[in-house]
């Protein structure tokens, strides 16, 4: 799910958004703080969460990268560094979450059950079940709203796009929008599943979520999925079967494979430099 | 008499969309060329195919009798094919000095270890390097604005400016990618009389593209036009002029 | 004009080292503040290689810290084998991490450095991870390495005088780089590759070149860094630690040797004056300064200090006899 928004948002803006993966754990945090101080049930944390994190992308566009647009690409990654790098520290600091680990209250029973010899736990039904809702909801977005018109062709050009008379700002930051709230959603489910939550939770899951979307194919929204599905197995193959230690290393030596043979990912389109 | 460049059967597709089809040339030395041809037609691909920075496609190649097709594009230049670009390429932020210096490096003769020593060795040919460069300079008329840097040249001196860059890496043929664009009628003029005294001067075979049709029929010896990827007509300037197939690509079929 | 007189750049190299050193001696710099003093100038050498790399050629790399750790894990697991502290070996020792570090990036370049920018960086960070994981785990292989718990019993032999020489040879040597046909090969790479190439520049040679030799300074940064701390352990060398030397290049201009000096030893003075001006309770806000300085250098000045520029004396001056 984080795949899923920084596909979207490099698509359109051609930027590696590397705040991706801390919006994600702010997410978690909201919602942490929702159900613990405010009793509230999950799903109305989670959308509690979601649009309060829908606020941080957007601010965030406004302020750190709608400046740079013109600018060339490392410098607005440069700024994309920055910001991950400050909502880290200043999530840490001990007047806004801390740098501890929380726990993430987990607000109904864990039940197993078993289906073909598979061991599944009602949590990841739940996960997959959101995920796909989500899922299903974006492509709804991006393929039948007005909206997700606009999102497609400003993903082609900007200028053509404004010319148009679509507002290109506004869809920047509805793409923003967006994508923020779908990692807040993958911080809620994260929140459930592993119960740990720190400031600095978001790094490797949003890198891992990188790689997933370059696999995939960036700027294609189902390649996230394709390759998060990919790289989740690789994951989970490698801890069983090598070692649980090297398990970083694997994804990111898929990275290298991927960028290496195909860069374009396994389901996107090449775009060439016109000479 | 073997020509300076001699291409056959040219062929280049990019995922399945044909760019170019079946070009052939056959350019003898010291001659002065043009391709001309609708927006589109594939003519900077054949530069582009021809300089090595496309993955080559079809066909042949042949460069003073060498076959150059698979070469890299640094090699290429080596060899003696420079050329200029469509959108200005220069190195922006370098001085106008160095543009050209680093053209030079193509006919580099030291090596890493004798210009970190700063050997005598080195230090002689670096400054006949920079002589060179600002012989030329002074030819092109860029000596006054030598140390400034390149983005900042009014745009005419900054095709100029590419021009005397490619002459740096001492060519023998010559492709300019449409070297007239954005220019008023007097300055074309000046580029026409700077292209026939560079083709003598620099003893060049030149081939051009252009779409301002006075450079090309004031200047050119041969024209060959290109229409989606292929050639449609050859010939001299007063020849594809009256040509109708010529006349149909430009203009369209007539009612 | 003529050159610089070469007296006059020993000058200005012996002078500052002499200053130094007497302080030193003469206990007015206290060994906190000398092991501040040593840090600044081997963030400085590493900087200095992200630099080339960035900088000059124009690379954009992320991984920067993994070589500064192969450079230091491989000098100090040499050294601390040999069980000497003859300057000699060790100098020797240092060049050698540096090498292996070199090397490493040779080989990891072949494939990577086709890649279009923003991509390299993000394969340039996937190595970096990939090396921590390794040194996490290599104490299977060479025990002394300490993998996740870490690697003592390093020798103390980094001194100001070794690290100022080095400091020194890494200006000189790059120098002489940049103002040579070199050098001017790989800006151009940075600023037109596809010009550059039609000039007839070999850019796969030159952006190899540059990421070797960017590569090289950071494992002998590492090197030096290894035994002055003398613990090693792999966290000091994750990818947040390549945003240190990035930092320090884009505040003080790419393509600039003495922006990265002033920005070197400006972070780190800054960082410990932090360290010794905020009461410890806000302490942890010096890590939240720090990314928005990052970005206040991207949205207002984003050339850095000195853009393009150096400090006179080391630009070597033109012989324009035929401009008049």
């Amino acid at each position: 799910m984080i795949a899923l928004g920084y596909t979207m948002v490099y698509g359109i803006v051609r930027l590696i958004n590397f705040a991706h993966g801390d919006v994600f754990m702010v997410g978690a945090f909201l919602a942490y703080y929702a159900i613990s101080y405010f009793q509230l049930s999950l799903p109305v944390a989670m959308i509690v969460s979601m649009a309060g994190c829908t606020l941080l992308g957007v601010t965030i566009e406004r302020v750190a990268y709608r400046p740079l647009r013109r600018a060339p690409r490392i410098a607005a990654l440069i700024t994309a560094i920055g910001v991950s790098l400050f909502l880290e520290y200043f999530c840490s600091l001990k007047f806004v979450f801390g740098p501890d680990y929380l726990s993430f209250p987990r607000p109904f029973e864990v039940t197993t059950w078993e289906w073909a010899g598979i061991n599944f736990s009602n949590i990841q039904v739940i996960i997959f079940a959101v995920a796909i809702f989500l899922l299903v909801l974006l492509q709804y977005i991006v393929h039948h709203t007005k909206m997700g018109k606009a999102m497609r062709a400003v993903s082609f050009d900007h200028d053509t796009a404004r010319l148009m008379g679509i507002n290109v700002d506004s869809v920047i930051s509805f793409t923003f929008g967006l994508g923020s709230a779908l990692a807040a959603a993958g911080g809620c489910l994260y929140g459930i599943a592993y119960p740990q939550i720190n400031p600095f939770m978001g790094i490797m899951p949003g890198l891992k979520a990188f790689v997933a979307a370059v696999l995939g194919g960036i700027g294609i929204i189902p390649g996230a999925l394709v390759g998060a599905l990919i790289m989740g197995i690789a994951e989970v193959l490698t801890s069983a079967f090598i070692s649980s230690t090297l398990r970083d290393g694997v994804a990111f030596g898929i990275l290298i494979l991927v960028l290496m043979v195909k860069p374009s990912g396994i389901l996107g389109r090449k775009s060439g430099e016109k000479v | 008499m073997i020509p300076l460049l001699e291409i056959q059967g040219l062929s280049k597709y990019f995922d399945g969309l044909k760019a170019v089809s079946d070009f052939h040339l056959a350019l003898p030395k010291d001659e002065l060329a043009g391709l001309i041809g609708p927006n589109g037609a594939g003519k900077t691909t054949v530069f582009n195919l021809i300089t090595g920075l496309y993955e080559p496609g079809a066909g042949t190649i042949r460069f003073d009798g060498q076959d150059i097709l698979r070469l890299k594009a640094h090699q290429i230049t080596k060899l003696g094919i420079a050329r200029t670009f469509q959108n200005i390429r220069l190195f922006n932020e370098l001085t106008v000095l160095d543009n050209v210096r680093a053209a030079y490096h193509g006919h580099l003769e030291y090596g890493l270890v004798p210009a970190i020593l700063r050997t005598p060795g080195f230090q002689k040919k670096e400054k006949e390097l920079t002589q060179k460069a600002q012989e030329l300079l002074k030819i092109f008329n860029l000596s006054a604005r030598q140390n400034e840097v390149a983005k900042g040249l009014p745009y005419g001196e900054q095709r100029r400016l590419e021009i005397t860059r490619a002459l740096a890496t001492n060519p023998k043929l010559l492709l300019l990618d449409e070297p007239a664009a954005g220019m008023n009628p007097a300055e074309v003029r000046q580029l026409m009389e700077l292209i026939s005294w560079v083709r003598s001067e620099f003893d060049l075979t030149i081939l051009l593209i252009e779409h301002q049709m006075q450079v090309v029929m004031g200047c050119c010896e041969r024209v060959v036009v290109m229409d989606f990827g292929e050639i449609i007509a050859q010939g001299t300037p007063k020849e594809i002029q009256t040509d109708p197939r010529v006349i149909e690509a430009y203009l369209g079929k007539e009612i | 004009m003529k050159n610089t007189p070469w007296f006059i750049y020993l000058l200005i190299l012996l002078f500052p080292y002499a200053a130094i050193y007497g302080l030193i001696q003469g206990g007015i710099i206290n060994p906190y503040w000398e092991h501040i003093i040593q840090y600044a100038i081997i963030v400085f050498i590493s900087s200095l290689g992200l630099n080339i790399i960035y900088g000059y050629a124009g690379q954009f790399s992320l991984g920067h810290a993994a070589f500064f750790g192969i450079g230091a894990y491989t000098s100090a697991v040499i050294m601390k084998a040999l069980e000497t502290e003859n300057y000699i070996i060790f100098v020797l020792v240092l060049f050698l991490g540096a090498a292996v570090a070199g090397l490493v990036a040779f080989l990891i370049g072949l494939p990577i450095l086709r890649l279009r920018s923003d991509y390299l960086g993000i394969a340039t960070l996937g190595f970096g991870i990939i090396v921590k994981v390794a040194l996490d785990n290599f104490d299977r292989l060479i025990p002394m390495m300490g993998g996740s718990r870490g690697m003592s019993g390093i020798p103390k032999l980094t001194n100001f005088t070794v690290t100022y020489v080095f400091g020194a040879l890494a200006i000189l040597f790059l120098r002489n780089f940049v103002f040579s046909s070199h050098g001017r090969a790989c800006v151009s790479i940075r600023e037109d590759e596809i010009a550059s190439q039609a000039m007839g520049v070999n850019t796969i040679r030159y952006k190899t070149v540059a990421f070797v030799m960017g590569c090289f300074y950071a494992g002998l940064a590492g090197g030096l860094y290894a035994h002055l701390y003398v613990f090693l352990h792999p966290s000091n060398f994750d990818f947040l630690k390549s945003f240190d030397p990035l930092l320090i290049v884009v505040l003080g201009g790419l393509g600039s040797i003495s922006g990265t000096l002033l920005a070197a030893l400006g972070w780190t003075f800054f960082l410990e004056g932090l360290r010794v001006i905020l009461p410890s309770q806000i302490l942890d806000w010096r890590m939240v300064i720090y990314p928005v300085l990052l970005i206040a250098v991207m949205l207002l000045r984003p050339q850095g200090l000195f853009g393009g520029r150096e400090f006179g004396f080391l630009k070597p001056k033109e012989k324009d006899a035929a401009a008049r």
